[in-house]
């Protein structure tokens, strides 16, 4: 026999358990502790994203329980749509199955690897199989399953199954018998993945039952389902040979200029034929007979043609609004002082759309001295390992922190202070930099939207500090001239036997400004925004007073009667004689948006005159 | 009405007149600063001199320095009134219920009493403040008779109706309370550590010298410094100075000879411009060989401080100074018993005050 002939059979007798054993680490498997982090996360990821697309909140229940020295057993449920009973074995029991490579949809998964590696891990390490449970609606039965893998065929094998009462309405429960090991207060552990899922999917409420039985519920705090992102077909610019071949044997095009403008995004029928005339190739001809030459200069020439970017609508972004919600429930027993968050618009990178967002908590009781928390994300999944090798962390190193009140040896690296820092790309098609899926390679485009974003945020963030710090400075004063003042004139009285003496002249030369201080009660729904002004001049004082608003349709209750409101802006006409104070208020119904700081400005009056409030850059 | 109630008045006066006009209240008081005292060629000692800072209510530490020298005004007064004294370490605590006008620490309430005498030209014991340390120990051949607080008067010999401690300075040594009866010895030895002054008393070098001895404990005392004074201008008693061998015990030469910086306005209460140093001088250190210590970084930056500082400006002070900072060395007094005992009061002492013109 020759020896191509024995090797291949050798070849063919690699099991699909040898390939997991050589492959543990790029699947996440590569230690206890990570196996465990990583068969929770493959199920709960699968959990959100069919909740998501049966259009269903997601309420998720994982329990981790310890069977016997590293042995646990892992549940996660869900109340999603359930899978038929006939898909449910090569769901959980196939590699590599539903694995789609020529459609690109912003998903969780991306290969099909996720699940069944779990129960693939499970099986080799405990021998025990995986047993799933689900229902497919009200009135339906749900079944319960017991399936192992078939290593060599790679194919599933039912062990058990059978019919099971099920209160629920619908849903997926897996259970995991798995070696593991479960650690607590640590970066890499199950409890930090589940907090940062609930951070960035706040539509979500996830229960979590600890081995020691502790039981953390991650609350919801949006009743609204992220947009479902739409399938996009490829751009010329991302493609590469082997997708392009495998497209070109497997289309129902007849003709070569009907496949380009059939199966790929930004092509027109004219534009392909563009193409297939300057690659030299026949347009008639039929795809699958497209030659490895001719497929090779039809990729060459993809590059030559100018074609209008991907369209950009099939991202869905959590947006600005729920990012800080996300933020703002997970670090509440933090009190952070500050949270901003911001949303790029859609951009591409090698012909694949993709957005960045970013979110940056400042304060509260977060630690002053340490390096500050990265929460990075990929189509909201937390990525908890190979931090270093992120081009999300390379775009923070990239930006000089003390700029904007972090501080940062030399200016670069990865700074110190009180803050979070949390970046989500989404794209259709993330470039991880292995399979394992740990970290985002450095692309440039991406790194300069991570960065553009970070910044936009650290310049809220810095406005914010410098109020604060003006702020301070003022209420020092403040402090002196409402009470150390008063109480040495009463006392020097009182010492002399004479009439307290007026001080309000005084008060004015110490102060000789007019002080502004806001503050945003948020009650039921409802911000109350309350502005009181002080004219501590000896002169009278006649300015405008800007406050900003989300939009105008949100604003109630403008007291008093304002010059004009505008969409983003109220307007008033403020007069004070010295020594008077005048109080404003609105209210701002928080109706999907957030309203938690006021942005002031006057116009008409010097700014070094005013505390509390920046010149009037705008429109009158 | 006392003196110190009328002149502490004052100061609220000018408070309440500055706001009853419409003027940010302010006082004015002499800057405590090195650089801001100047020898008085009348009384022979180191005074503050014409910088003066403004507190004022302007910015919110000045508001509350006011606010603060109004309660302390207002106690004094209260006290006086009820013929009453308090420590300065009482005045703090009390403080606790004056709401916004609290002390932060006793350090602020400390200066805040000097403040008070440097204004009004008065001392602290007019205003019934005495300082928490117990004034130092004297030992000599001496009579003193104090009014004790039964108001008897006491004769004390300082040799024979002491123990070995000796005779403890009360906090008060003015003449209403402390009298000089009788005296037989001849000079006066201020004597830094306790050690040596124990040392001393051992080996009755009181009475071989024909010295009275006093123990300065570390920085002396006010009382301390005004007690040598008396002795030295109502007596007629040489005095001189026996410290460890290093820039701090320096410092406490120059407060006994020439005053403190920190209580430079009533210097001419305190110093003893006559007084000289014995020793141990870093001549000393290198004539008789004494066991020393580097100098540390502190020592260095103190000596070089003391080079421009105004109180140290004379050849002798300078030459010392010099010399050490080149040998970089420092010793203390008991560096001595490297020979023996008995070699501080056999040896070293007959030699250095003969040196000094001084016979046995």
């Amino acid at each position: 026999m020759p020896i191509a002939e024995e090797l291949a059979k050798k070849q063919r007798q690699i099991s699909i358990a040898e390939f997991f054993e050589k492959n543990k680490q790029i699947l996440g498997f590569d230690s206890l502790t990570r196996a465990l982090i990583t068969c929770v996360k493959e199920a709960v990821d699968n959990s959100l994203d069919a909740c998501e697309e049966a259009g269903i909140l997601p309420d998720i229940f994982v329990e981790i329980e310890q069977i016997d020295g590293d042995e646990y057993r892992i549940v996660v449920e869900d109340n999603g749509p359930g899978i038929v009973k006939s898909q449910i074995p090569h769901v959980f029991g196939r590699l590599l199955y539903g694995s789609r490579f020529h459609s690109l949809k912003q998903s969780r998964g991306q290969q099909g690897i996720g699940i069944s590696a779990a129960v693939l891990y499970s099986q080799l390490t405990t021998g025990k199989p995986a047993i799933i449970t689900s229902k497919i609606g009200e009135g339906f039965p749900a079944h319960r399953i017991e399936l192992i893998i078939d290593t060599k065929k790679n194919l599933p094998r039912i062990i058990k199954e059978e019919m099971v009462h099920w209160k629920k309405k619908s849903g997926t429960r897996v259970e995991l018998f798995v070696k593991g090991k479960y650690v607590k207060n640590r970066k890499q552990s199950v409890y930090e993945y589940l907090r940062s899922t609930a951070i960035v999917n706040p539509h979500a409420h996830i229960t979590f039952i600890e081995p020691d039985g502790n039981e953390i519920i991650f609350e919801r705090a949006v009743d609204e389902l992220p947009k479902q992102p739409k399938e996009i077909k490829p751009h010329p610019y991302g493609i590469e040979l082997g997708t392009l071949l495998k497209m070109l044997k497997e289309t129902k095009a007849k003709k070569i200029t009907t496949f380009l403008a059939s199966e790929f995004s930004s092509v027109s029928l004219q534009k392909a034929r563009q193409i297939v005339a300057k690659a030299g190739i026949d347009e008639n001809k039929e795809p699958a007979k497209i030659s490895l030459e001719e497929a090779k200069k039809i990729l060459e020439t993809f590059k030559k043609v100018k074609l209008m970017a991907p369209p950009t609508d099939c991202l869905s972004p959590i947006g600005e609004t729920l990012i800080k919600r996300g933020l703002r429930k997970e670090t509440a027993q933090l009190s952070p002082e500050f949270i901003s968050t911001d949303t790029r618009q859609p951009s591409v990178f090698a012909g694949t759309p993709f957005m960045v967002e970013t979110g940056i908590v400042y304060g509260g009781n977060l630690p002053k001295e340490e390096r500050v928390e990265i929460l990075r994300f990929a189509n909201r999944v937390p990525l908890l390992y190979q931090e270093g090798a992120c081009v999300i962390t390379e775009a923070i190193k990239n930006i000089d922190w003390r700029r904007y009140g972090l501080e940062q040896k030399g200016g670069k690296g990865i700074p110190y202070g009180p803050a979070i820092i949390l970046v989500h790309v989404a794209s259709v098609n993330i470039p991880f930099t292995s399979e394992s899926k740990e970290a985002i390679a450095n692309v440039e485009e991406i790194e300069k939207e991570i960065r553009l974003s970070l910044q936009q945020c650290a310049r809220r963030m810095k406005t914010h500090l410098s109020k604060k710090a003006k702020k301070e400075k003022a209420k020092s004063k403040f402090l002196l001239i409402s009470k150390i003042l008063p109480e040495i004139a009463r006392k020097a009285a009182e010492m002399l036997d004479k009439p307290v003496p007026p001080i309000d002249d005084v008060i004015s030369q110490i102060m000789n400004i007019v002080w502004i201080d806001d503050e945003v009660v948020t009650k039921d729904g409802m911000a109350e925004s309350k502005i009181k002004i002080i004219n501590y001049k000896r002169k009278p004082q006649e300015f405008i007073l800007y406050a900003e608003i989300p939009s105008k349709e949100y604003v109630m209750d403008v007291i008093p009667e304002p010059l004009e409101i505008r969409e983003r802006i109220i307007k008033w006409k403020i007069s004070l004689k010295p020594s008077e104070k005048l109080e404003l208020s609105f209210k701002i119904k928080c109706d999907g948006i957030d309203f938690d700081e006021n942005n002031l400005y006057v116009l008409g009056i010097d700014p070094v005159n005013i505390v509390g409030a920046e010149k009037w850059e705008g429109e009158e | 009405m006392s003196d110190a109630v009328k002149e502490l008045k004052k100061i609220a006066e000018k408070i309440y007149d500055d706001l009853a006009k419409g003027k940010i209240p302010s006082i004015e008081l002499p800057a405590r600063t090195k650089s801001n005292i100047v020898f008085d060629d009348r009384y022979r000692v180191w005074k503050y001199g014409s910088q003066n800072i403004t507190r004022s209510a302007v910015s919110l530490s000045g508001a509350y320095m006011l606010l603060r020298t109004m309660y302390v005004i207002d106690f004094i007064k209260d006290m006086i009134e009820q013929g009453k004294s308090s420590t300065l370490r009482e005045l703090y605590y009390i403080s606790e219920g004056w709401g916004e006008a609290k002390f932060n620490s006793q350090d602020e309430s400390d200066k805040l009493a000097e403040d008070l005498e440097i204004i009004t030209k008065k001392l602290r014991e007019d205003f019934k403040l005495r300082p928490e340390e117990d004034g130092a120990r004297v030992i000599g051949d001496i009579v003193i008779e104090e009014t004790t607080r039964k108001g008897e008067k006491r004769r004390i010999h300082c040799q024979d109706d002491v123990g070995d401690a000796g005779y403890s300075i009360p906090y008060n040594v003015e003449k209403e309370k402390l009298r000089f009866v009788e005296v037989n010895a001849d000079k006066v030895i201020a004597v830094e550590t306790g050690g040596m002054f124990d040392r001393l008393v051992e080996n009755r070098f009181d009475e071989k010298s024909n010295a009275i001895l006093v123990h300065l404990k570390g920085q002396p005392a006010r009382s301390t410094r005004r007690f040598i004074k008396r002795l030295n201008e109502e007596l007629n008693l040489p005095v001189v100075v026996f410290t460890d061998g290093d820039p701090w015990s320096y410092r406490i030469y120059a407060s006994v000879a020439y005053g403190a910086i920190k209580t430079a306005h009533i210097s001419e209460y305190l110093a003893t411009p006559a007084a000289q140093f014995l020793g141990v001088t870093p001549s000393d250190i290198l004539n008789y060989e004494l066991p020393s210590d580097d100098l540390t970084k502190e020592d260095i930056s103190a000596l070089q401080s003391e080079l421009s500082d105004p109180r140290f400006q004379d050849e002798f002070w300078l030459n010392e100074i010099k010399l050490q900072l080149e040998i970089k060395k420092k010793a203390e007094q008991q560096a001595l018993a490297k020979y023996g005992l008995d070699y501080v009061t056999d040896v070293y002492l007959p030699e250095k005050l003969a040196e000094m013109g001084y016979e046995m």
